[in-house]
Parts: C-alpha cells; sequence; structure tokens
C-alpha cells in the first residue's frame, strides 16, 4: 500500500512490484542467499533458484536459458551487451537510432569510433530502416542497436524489418516493451530491465543468442553466468515471477491500457496548442507523451503532483543536464510541457478521468498566470 | 521588411517562447521576429512552435556577441 493517496501514473520509469514477485521474493531470501557455483547445500539452493531465473526468462523472451544474463539494471545490461558485441567483432562502430535510450548513446561515446552512426527518426519517432541498414554497411561497424519501442513516446520500432548485413550483430533494447508488447524476433542480443514490467530494480537482463560473437567487455570472466559479480539470486528469481505473470495477463491489461490511453490522447489534443507525440497506432499500449504550448515541464509536473497525480516529463527544467529530451529533440516535437503519462496494470477509468480533468484545469491556470 | 529583436538571453525555458507569442502581434504579416535565447530548448522549440502555429521558420543564426539567434516571420 502506498503512504499517500498519489495517482501513480509513472510505471515507464519503474513499476510497483507484481504481487507474484513479491511473493517470489520473500520466498527466495530465505533459500536464495548462498554462493552458486559452490557444491553445499546452500550453494545448490541458490544455483537451483537462478537457474529456474533463467529458464524461466529465458522462455518469456523466446530464448534458451543459456542464452541468459541478469545484470545489475537495464542499462548496465545495454552496456555490457553492446560492448560486448564490438569488443567481439573487433570493429568499435555502434549504428543506432536517434531516439535510442541514453545508455545506447553513453556506450557508444565511451568507446568513441569515426564509424559511429545516429540514424534519424521521423515525426512519429520511427527510426529510418533504410539509412539504418546503409550505415551498418560501412566500414568499421561492429553493431547495430534498434530499441523494440521507444521508452519516452511509446512507439513501436519494425525490427523485424530491418536487413542487416552478415557479420553485423543487432542488439534490440526491450527494456520499454518487454512485458507490455510483442518483441521483435530477429535479433542477437536483447535487453530488459525487469522493475519496468513489475519485477524488482536491480535486475536487468541480457540475452546474447547462441553462435554470436559476444565477449564480457569489463574486468572479470567471459559468459553470461556472473555479469558484474554476485548474482542478487532472490531479485532474479522474483523478476522472472512477474515476467511470466504480467506474460499471462498481458492481452487483458494491454486491450484495457491502451483503450484508457486513447482517452488521455484524446483529451490531450483536445487542449488548445498541445501536440501529442509518438505514434497513435503501434505503439505500447501502457504510455502516451504530449508536450502543451507555453507551459513549463517543471510547473505541469509539479501542479498535477499537487493534484494527487504522479508523472514524468521529458523537458530540459526537468532534466539533471538541463537539456530538452534527446528523443523530442529528435522527432521535431515540443520540448516544453512536456508530460509522459504510463499507466500501471490497475490503473482505472476514474483514475483516467480525473486526471484529464486535473490537467486541463492546470494548463489552462498556468497559461492564465503566463499572460497568455 | 522588418526585423524586431526579442531579448531572451537570461530567460529559463519555456520563457522565450511565451516572449515570442506575445510579441507576434506587434509586427506586420510578412515582417520578421528574432528570438535571441541561451536556453538549449530554444533551438528546439521556436521551429516546433511555428509549425503549430502555423509561422515559419527562417532559422538559426548568431547575435553580436554570440548567442544564438532564432529568426521567425509572421505569415499569418
Amino acid at each position: 500500500m502506498s503512504s499517500t493517496s498519489e495517482v501513480y501514473l509513472d510505471s515507464a520509469s519503474s513499476s510497483p512490484l507484481h504481487p507474484a514477485a513479491r511473493d517470489t521474493l520473500l520466498a527466495a531470501l530465505d533459500r536464495g542467499y548462498g554462493d552458486p557455483r559452490r557444491l553445499h547445500a546452500a550453494g545448490r539452493d541458490a544455483r537451483l533458484l537462478l537457474d529456474n531465473a533463467r529458464a524461466v526468462v529465458a522462455q518469456c523472451l523466446g530464448a534458451r536459458p543459456d542464452e541468459v544474463g541478469f545484470a545489475a539494471s537495464g542499462t548496465d545490461a545495454v552496456h555490457r551487451g553492446l560492448l560486448g558485441l564490438t569488443a567481439a567483432t573487433g570493429r568499435d562502430g555502434i549504428v543506432h537510432g536517434a531516439v535510442e535510450h541514453s545508455a545506447v548513446l553513453h556506450a557508444a561515446a565511451w568507446r568513441p569510433s569515426p564509424a559511429h552512426r545516429r540514424i534519424p527518426v521521423d515525426a512519429l519517432g520511427h527510426v529510418d530502416l533504410a539509412a539504418m541498414a546503409a550505415g551498418a554497411r560501412e566500414a568499421g561497424v561492429g553493431a547495430v542497436a534498434l530499441q523494440a519501442a521507444n521508452q519516452e513516446v511509446g512507439t513501436v520500432q519494425r525490427v523485424d524489418d530491418l536487413d542487416l548485413p552478415a557479420g553485423v550483430p543487432l542488439l534490440v533494447d526491450a527494456a520499454a516493451a518487454a512485458g507490455h508488447a510483442p518483441l521483435p524476433r530477429r535479433w542477437d542480443a536483447l535487453t530488459a530491465s525487469a522493475h519496468k514490467w513489475g519485477g524488482p530494480a536491480g535486475v536487468g537482463v541480457l540475452v546474447v543468442r547462441r553462435g554470436t560473437r559476444w565477449t564480457n567487455p569489463f574486468p572479470g570472466d567471459d559468459g553470461l553466468d556472473q555479469l558484474g559479480g554476485f548474482p542478487d539470486v532472490p531479485a532474479a528469481l522474483a523478476a522472472a515471477a512477474a515476467l511470466q505473470a504480467v506474460l499471462a495477463e498481458r492481452e487483458e491489461v494491454a486491450a484495457r491500457q491502451h483503450a484508457l490511453v486513447d482517452r488521455i490522447r484524446a483529451a490531450a489534443a483536445n487542449l488548445p496548442d498541445t501536440e501529442v507525440v509518438g505514434d497513435p497506432v503501434a505503439r505500447l499500449p501502457h504510455l502516451v507523451t504530449f508536450s502543451c504550448l507555453y507551459v513549463g515541464g517543471d510547473e505541469i509536473v509539479s501542479a498535477l503532483a499537487r493534484r494527487g497525480f504522479g508523472v514524468a516529463s521529458g523537458s530540459a527544467c526537468t532534466a539533471s543536464t538541463l537539456e530538452p529530451s534527446h528523443v523530442l529533440a529528435a522527432m521535431g516535437a515540443l520540448t516544453h510541457g512536456n508530460v509522459r503519462v504510463s499507466l500501471g496494470r490497475d490503473t482505472t477509468a476514474e483514475e483516467v478521468e480525473a486526471f484529464c480533468g486535473a490537467l486541463a484545469d492546470e494548463v489552462g491556470r498556468i497559461r492564465a498566470e503566463a499572460g497568455l | 521588411m522588418r526585423t524586431t529583436e526579442i531579448d531572451c538571453r537570461d530567460l529559463p525555458c519555456p520563457r522565450p517562447i511565451i516572449e515570442l507569442a506575445k510579441a507576434l502581434p506587434s509586427v506586420e504579416v510578412g515582417d520578421q521576429l528574432a528570438v535571441v535565447a541561451h536556453d538549449p530548448a530554444a533551438r528546439h522549440d521556436v521551429p516546433a512552435w511555428c509549425r503549430m502555429r502555423g509561422q515559419e521558420y527562417v532559422g538559426e543564426e548568431r547575435a553580436a556577441d554570440g548567442a544564438p539567434r532564432y529568426v521567425v516571420r509572421r505569415v499569418s
């Protein structure tokens, strides 16, 4: 139970624990403390839980258990996945979409290469796949990164239509999509983050297909078994339980969320000088972003918080860097007055109606105070 | 054709866009408004404002002191 009566509409930043994850986590805390590499009883117990977590996650993501590794976060999984692909190919160049998560941009910046390419997007946020395929054919390119769906605007990328040359592996960042939408089938490495689907924070997932050349780019042993050191076995198992539970209810939850997001999109589009951003159809079911002219992102987020609604913003004034969202900028969208709403699995129609009402009030009030 | 400059150098986001909107009625159709702003969001938001409000974005220049200067033509 939350300590406040806030209606939490920021599940895309971090989701509350799914009940299945909570039960599993509490049970596993007592059993999963041992070192899974040891041969004593506690070690064998931990190994059993960890292997179980890998098997469940593998099945949920369309992979084999020995292709799955657990990392410290989704960001850590992207860094290890992408830099491990370029380390193995021996070519540092990374071709990526302009709207990828900052983890991808940071990985590329960390290993500078003249072969890096940032591929533009259209106004709906779709990456230009022809330009991406052409970029991947340039000399010095060691990996391509394309997200399954965008974390800020919800646009689902057409990953399976991407035509890459042989020998240039594709990493799909599925952090925003996993547990919420069907995932692409054609990839060599895939990353995700458990707290975006209702698992605990601190569990990233890196899947590397058998036959894909990948090597640990950071200090330590090679292989996916102990990425970054001793694994959090109870959290990994809870993440797996949450993913399994979320996928079992996904169609029903997604259909409900899709309709509720349509309602928010319509209400936002109905406000004067407000632009709803992202693909209206090929999108994540639970997420919507819009930008309101003449409204500060921090102002509207604070105003909605006072009214009892927790939302996120991609506006510069809400970012630690004071730079506007690179996603909104790449799409040519308005970057100020931005609000991202992401629904939980149990968000109700009444909560959405109340949010739409509060939004209209607060946008009108802020504009009136600005003299517009 | 005249160009009217509005100094938004020290204004945070979204004030340069608010000042742009307020200044628009004061220029004739066909004349230009130039917003001088250090706010990094203005680089994206002046063109986006033009698209949403049906005005023409002419481009980015530099003011004499090096500050970014975003030029808009009033078309309606």
